[in-house]
């Protein structure tokens, strides 16, 4: 297996600050917000590598990133041995840049109103001048919807038919990988079944490679083969889905999934998790997770933990092993 | 049942059009005792947020209820002229609803909001509004409350924000909460916080709850009896783990199918064919069945199953998981 996405030590800082005329004048400093702080994975070639966080964690603007909409402050992004910000072939760019799309959050806002379907869909081969013909057509067929619906205009599908058409815009390239950022969080429940079982067939079908960034443990257990959980900008675990839920070896990991409503948890008491996320501007030092964490030391504090190898998976936690061993011996 | 708080009976809510009169929802009846969560869960357009509004008679013209009857306490109030729903609002009725900074003024501080509504609702005066506000403020967990009182929702983050519009949900003490969606547009672990604080309060003052949600987690963890809402009418109507656990409609079923759980590891999700049909285009028969896997003729052209017909728990001609489908098998 070759990774076909690499990660490297990737930051995004924001630039906040209030204008220039209002910091000159009321002697305000600069603001900086780390989105993104340090973080390094790699995605295997046909695989779903799952980015999970609650809001402000960071995982859009490292899909951003990754798609080349934003460019990283620091680190690096390959894709099939490529850095789109450092290279400087312009084939190469090319190549690598038509091997990759993106399905937004809101099928309503990324479609647009006034253009047909077909052009819609067959717009990223248009634009690099290749054949179109019937290609829409095909595609919409292949994504479960008519090839009579090429004709009509986004405004008279429901939400689910028009992530449909998301997905056949994302394929129409024949991409090799493709973000997803928070593809069902718009949709209703039968209708996210019917999305997630299409996009996994289509995965077989085409050998093709997701991102798939969501908020949701439970979405992400179904399709990734490989989980990531972000925390304030910083990858703070990874591990296979099932390692994940079966032993969470990050605490702010068992409290999202201890958080987590469960179809059976009739009458469940949980104990609330504590605190909400820091102000991203001024993150706590050390371990960002340290305020609200269960397990804190003073090293906690001061430190901040590195991702470092862990089990199956990676973990970024001093205390880990405790962790873990505490769970197991909670059960 | 005359000891509930809420009795709801065949309501019936019309929308005239040009063209046609939708009914988003059509004939749900239901009771909330005292201290009872009911659930009421459903996808989009299901007609459950409509339900609501009918209750607290905030529904937007041209919809209107046109049949069917509302008791609190066992008094009618779907009838009631504007003013006189105006006061039991707030003050029989509380309502939390999905966005909190839609449901709080900008221009007004929250102790402002939290006093205005007490001495309206409870004809207490200002000192003695502003030192209750503190501890509402302080019961629903806003650390520092007594100097928080005099802050803008702006300043606070949406789960604090939430915990506000509950505060005022409860200031003034009604019987009746209605929750639209209170936790869809926060996080897990603050919606994890926020439904812990729901409960807590109505156990301890024996509040009713409707909690309207899209969730089957949040129903099943927090409801004590839930209703299915399908096509503006109810699917099925029970206790939560019976509901959930042993769903009796296939719709009900395929909800639960659909619904993506961490322990199941990376299985193929059940999915329910089709889309929910537009209203106004709706099915002859049971709504469902062109989306039912279990749909025979009569499903196709008898009247559409209503819970009276059946049995009171599903409303459907073919239930599954029930007693006599299995002694069938």
């Amino acid at each position: 297996m070759t990774a076909i996405v690499t990660v490297k030590n990737l930051t995004r800082r924001f630039d906040v600050s209030k204008p220039w005329l209002n910091r000159v004048i009321e002697r305000l400093p600069k603001r900086k917000l780390v989105a993104v702080s340090d973080v390094s994975f790699d995605i295997e070639e046909g695989t779903t590598y799952a980015l999970v966080g609650e809001s402000g964690s960071g995982k859009s603007t490292i899909g951003k990133m990754l798609v080349g909409l934003l460019d990283p402050s620091e680190g690096a992004v390959e894709i099939e041995g490529v850095n789109l910000d450092t290279e400087t072939d312009r084939a190469r760019i090319d190549k690598v840049r038509s091997d990759i799309q993106m399905i937004f959050q809101d099928p309503y806002a990324s479609l647009n109103p006034r253009w047909k379907v077909r052009d819609i869909i067959a717009e990223p081969v248009a634009a690099r001048g290749g054949k179109t013909q019937g290609l829409a057509e095909r595609l919409l067929e292949q994504v479960g919807l008519s090839a009579d619906d090429a004709g009509k205009f986004p405004h008279e599908f429901s939400g689910g038919q028009r992530q449909r058409i998301c997905i056949a815009r994302a394929l129409a390239s024949e991409p090799k990988f493709i973000v997803c950022d928070e593809p069902t969080s718009a949709l209703d429940v039968s209708v996210q079944a019917q999305v997630l079982n299409l996009m996994s067939d289509l995965k077989d079908d085409y050998g093709l490679t997701y991102l798939f960034i969501s908020h949701d443990l439970t979405v992400v257990s179904h399709m990734a083969d490989t989980v990531g959980v972000l925390y304030l900008g910083r990858l703070v675990e990874e591990a296979a889905p099932g390692d994940l839920n079966a032993r969470p070896a990050h605490p702010y990991t068992q409290m999202l999934l201890d958080a987590a409503p469960q179809l059976d948890g009739f009458g469940r008491e949980v104990d609330p998790p504590k605190g909400e996320i820091p102000d991203p501007i001024n993150p706590p030092p050390g371990c960002a997770y340290n305020p609200r964490c269960p397990f804190v030391v003073d090293r906690c504090r001061e430190e901040r933990p590195q991702l470092r190898p862990f089990g199956a998976g990676r973990v970024a936690c001093h205390r880990a092993e405790e962790v873990v061993a505490r769970m197991d011996k909670a059960s | 049942m005359t000891d509930a708080v809420l009795s709801v009976r065949d309501l019936v809510v019309e929308i005239p059009t040009r063209h046609a009169v939708l009914k988003p929802v059509d004939g749900v009846s239901f009771d909330i005792a005292p201290g009872e969560i009911l659930g009421v869960v459903g996808e989009s357009g299901a007609g459950k947020s409509m339900t609501g509004n009918a209750v607290i008679g905030l529904l937007d013209r041209p919809a209107h209820i046109s049949g069917g009857e509302i008791l609190l306490k066992g008094q009618r109030i779907d009838n009631l002229p504007y003013a006189r729903m105006r006061k039991l609002r707030g003050a029989e009725i509380g309502m939390v609803f999905q966005d909190p900074l839609t449901s709080l003024n900008p221009l007004l501080t929250i102790g402002d909001q939290l006093s205005e509504t007490m001495i309206e609702h409870l004809g207490i005066s200002q000192a003695e509004a502003r030192k209750r506000a503190i501890a509402a403020l302080d019961e629903v967990g806003i650390p520092g409350a007594a100097d928080r009182i005099d802050s803008y929702p702006h300043e606070f983050s949406g789960g604090m924000r939430q915990r506000v519009v509950i505060a005022l949900a409860l200031c003034a003490e009604p019987s009746l909460v209605i929750a639209d969606e209170p936790t869809t547009a926060l996080d897990v672990s603050v919606q994890a916080q926020i439904i812990a604080l729901l409960r807590r309060l109505c156990r301890e003052r024996d509040t009713s709850v409707m909690l309207i949600t899209h969730d089957m987690g949040v129903i099943a963890e927090t409801a004590d009896r839930v209703a299915v809402v399908y096509a503006g009418r109810l699917a099925e109507l029970g206790p939560v783990a019976e509901v959930l656990g042993r769903p009796r409609h296939p719709y009900t079923e395929g909800l639960m199918g659909s619904t993506p759980a961490a322990s199941a590891g990376r299985a193929r999700l059940h999915q329910i064919p089709g889309s929910m049909p537009r209203l106004g285009h709706l099915p002859a028969g049971c709504p469902f069945h062109p989306r039912c896997p279990k749909a025979q003729d009569d499903c196709r052209t008898d009247p559409a199953p209503t819970l009276a017909a059946c049995n009171g728990r599903a409303a459907c001609w073919h239930p599954v998981n029930s007693p006599e489908s299995e002694a069938a098998e």
